[in-house]
């Protein structure tokens, strides 16, 4: 007799999901499935709009890494309209990203991973949310507070506003420059960030020890790791080339035009969720699995290119074989690394004396018909590709979400962390917390929404092969 | 020879006011703010928007304070809760009309219609909208209309008429299908009336009208109309 456990929704991740775990006969695990319950059409409804307005419609997909959207959008204007933006608007536009990189990382750490990682797997989930963590560890959430601010402050100096500031940025660069004065602000704020991080990386690094089983078996399974490097190999956010590596550490693929995405990257689809399943064509579907994000991005990247990360990054390293740390549990260390080597990337920005050049973008209109734009979102790398009409007007729109790639890993991610905790016998809240937290350690955005701690309930129900409900309970 | 003036009321407030001012001025020129969306000064008075409604004692109807002349005697409400109810109804038609989403719409934080429903508490739209799907042109080299956006308020054809005086847009349709077009429904691109002086961007309440690539906030300058009509009769202000 197979039952189902459902985990609906899935709670502190941004957007709504939910776990469904198939049980054998003798109540243990034999599979679960991640499954995405919204439908949302950003492909379809943006044709026949003006292309400049894409950026502006689909970073609104999403409210934590709006500016995300907002650089491969750019990008793929850029292409439609042919033009380079010039040098200041690149590092406008890469400071507002490392921001963005900043205050999302800072958000997932602090606000829903911390919770699971401090106050434990098994404590009373009234209290797993930011909240416990300001009454237990107040010091260190007030740190994580204002480090997502100075983030949120990156974007609002250089754009005007802190979420979905689309109005400044434009095809061809951005639409004013950066003061001075914002320039000095944020250059004056920026060593308490570096200090916050540098601290947390210290404190995280020691709650390691008390978490190897989790480390062992959160999503510890081979695969590939796909992103953006620099030429030289490096860890790239907002330019660069895509490289792709194996589980052994061998780069299988490097300098890949991210133009030409549709060579090597295929999407799947299957009855069950609305999110597309991409694969590494070579490999076919689904064992075409591979990973994105701040794990991927340091698994393929060779160095940072900032001195603090690039410490950071060798003792990263040495948690996997030949560099490869395959575990989605460190995710976590990852975005700290990442965290201190944007705001390293701000300091360099800051004190290039070309930020505050007045020439901020490059105008023209439509010249090509087709424009696809790449960048590493926070949760991974993110493609926008349109094609326009003469008139620049949207007819076709294809998005492959940074947290889509992950899909397949997603998976196999629930499957080893169900089958190592639950059992179906004996239904506890910490067992099913575990499932929910390795889908956080991944930390996906499946929708533009931000909801509030507390606000929604999960709802966990187990059903037997008739569909009659055995088991039921909502927190 | 002194011109002849009125005296009525407005909330109550004595005012006198030459003879043929009309409500909307009477009431602006005494410190008593209207709400409107089509009117403009510089720019003929239309009563399209049916935002300036006043009450007038004596009388069931609601009349439109920017066409209608003061008289003797007149009492004026400008403010009631029976007011308020129908400047709300008046929004809100304008939204359902067509396709109104202000976080991507480029005149967003800089858009009348969308400031006047936050001043009247319009938090949502009780009316089925429509979701127009109309032509957007942007065959212009760098002017754009996108009409569902429009609210025919008609600022961009009388600006284009009365103060640059080519009479390049114009209304094809009637009602809600009404559109604004270019000469004789051309693409814009392709007027050959059109001196793209920009006045139809500067004064558009919302963001129908958009030059492509600028800010909107940097756009808009309501005040164009008034201060060209003031330096042709010679007034010049510091």
């Amino acid at each position: 007799m197979r039952k189902e456990i459902v985990i609906n929704p899935i709670t502190r991740i941004e957007g709504h999901a939910k776990v469904t775990i198939f049980l054998k006969d003798d109540q243990t695990v034999k599979e679960a499935r991640f499954q995405v319950i919204d439908f949302r059409g950003f492909e379809k409804f943006c044709e026949g709009r003006p292309f400049y307005e894409m950026p502006s419609i689909t970073s609104r997909s999403c409210g934590i890494c709006p500016v995300s959207h907002l650089m491969a959008s750019a990008k793929a204007c850029d292409q439609i309209v042919g033009v380079t933006p010039p040098t200041t608007a690149v590092l406008l536009r890469r400071l507002m990203h490392m921001g963005q990189m900043i205050q999302s990382h800072a958000l997932n750490l602090f606000y829903l991973s911390f919770p699971d990682l401090l106050l434990g797997m098994d404590s009373d989930p009234a209290e797993r949310n930011i909240f416990g963590l300001i009454e237990k560890q107040p010091d260190l959430a007030r740190q994580g507070i204002k480090l997502r601010k100075y983030g949120q402050e990156i974007i609002e100096k250089v754009a005007g506003k802190r979420i979905h500031s689309s109005e400044w940025i434009m095809p061809g660069g951005g639409k004013w420059p950066l003061t001075k004065q914002n320039a000095d602000y944020l250059h004056s704020n920026l060593h308490e960030a570096l200090d916050i991080t540098v601290k947390t990386i210290a404190f995280f690094k020691n709650c390691l020890e008390g978490l190897e089983d989790e480390a062992e078996n959160f999503g510890n399974f081979p695969t590939y790791y796909l992103g953006l490097v620099t030429a030289k190999g490096g860890l790239e956010h907002y330019g660069g080339k895509i490289r792709i590596v194996d589980a052994e550490g061998k780069i299988v693929a490097d300098q890949l035009d991210p133009a030409t995405y549709y060579d090597y990257i295929g999407e799947a689809v299957e009855p069950w969720s609305y999110m597309k399943f991409p694969y590494y064509k070579p490999l076919g579907y689904p064992d075409g699995t591979y990973r994105v994000g701040p794990l991927a991005r340091l698994n393929i990247a060779s160095h940072c290119g900032t001195p603090l990360a690039d410490e950071e990054l060798k003792e990263f390293k040495k948690l996997g074989k030949n560099g490869i740390v395959q575990s989605t549990f460190h995710y976590h260390y990852a975005r700290l690394i990442e965290i201190l080597f944007c705001l390293e990337g701000v300091k360099e920005i800051l004190e290039d004396p070309e930020v505050l050049s007045e020439r901020v973008s490059a105008k023209a209109f439509v010249n090509n018909d087709e424009g696809i734009g790449v960048a590493e979102a926070p949760r991974g790398t993110l493609i926008h590709h349109y094609a326009v009409d003469p008139q620049g007007m949207i007819v076709w729109a294809n998005m492959i979400i940074a947290t889509e790639h992950n899909n397949l890993a997603y998976n196999k991610a629930v499957t080893q962390v169900a089958k190592k905790y639950v059992n179906g016998k004996r239904l506890q809240e910490g067992m099913l917390n575990r499932v929910e937290a390795v889908i956080r350690a991944f930390d996906p955005c499946l929708s533009c929404a931000t909801h509030a701690v507390g606000q929604m309930p999960l709802d966990v129900t187990l059903i037997d092969s008739n569909g009659k409900i055995v088991d039921r309970r909502v927190r | 020879m002194t011109a002849t003036t009125v005296t009525l009321k407005i909330d109550g407030l004595e005012v006198t006011v030459p003879e043929g001012t009309t409500i909307l001025k009477a009431a602006k020129d005494n410190g008593i703010i209207i709400p409107t969306l089509c009117n403009l000064e510089g720019l003929s008075p239309y009563g399209g928007c049916r935002l300036c409604l006043v009450e007038i004692s004596g009388s069931p109807k609601l009349f439109p304070a920017c066409i209608t002349p003061v008289s003797s005697g007149m009492e004026v409400t400008t403010q009631s809760e029976r007011l308020t109810e129908y400047r709300k109804m008046a929004v809100q038609m304008l939204l359902a009309e067509r396709t109104h989403i202000c976080s991507v719409c480029v005149a967003n934080d800089h858009c009348e219609l969308q400031s006047l429903a936050n001043q009247l508490g319009v938090d949502h739209v009780l009316f089925e909208r429509n979701w127009t799907r109309l032509e957007i042109d942007s065959s212009h080299d760098f002017l754009v209309i996108d009409r569902n956006r429009c609210i025919l308020c008609t600022r961009c054809l009388r600006v284009c008429d009365e103060i640059e005086g080519v009479h390049t847009l114009d209304l094809k349709l009637r009602g809600k299908d009404a559109q604004v077009i270019m000469d004789l429904d051309e693409h814009w691109g392709n007027s050959c009336s059109c001196t793209s002086c920009r006045k139809c961007a500067k004064v558009c309440p919302v963001g129908a009208i958009y030059i492509e690539g600028e800010p909107v906030s940097h756009t808009k300058h309501k005040d164009i109309a008034e201060f060209i009509t003031e330096r042709r009769q010679r007034k010049w202000k510091q």
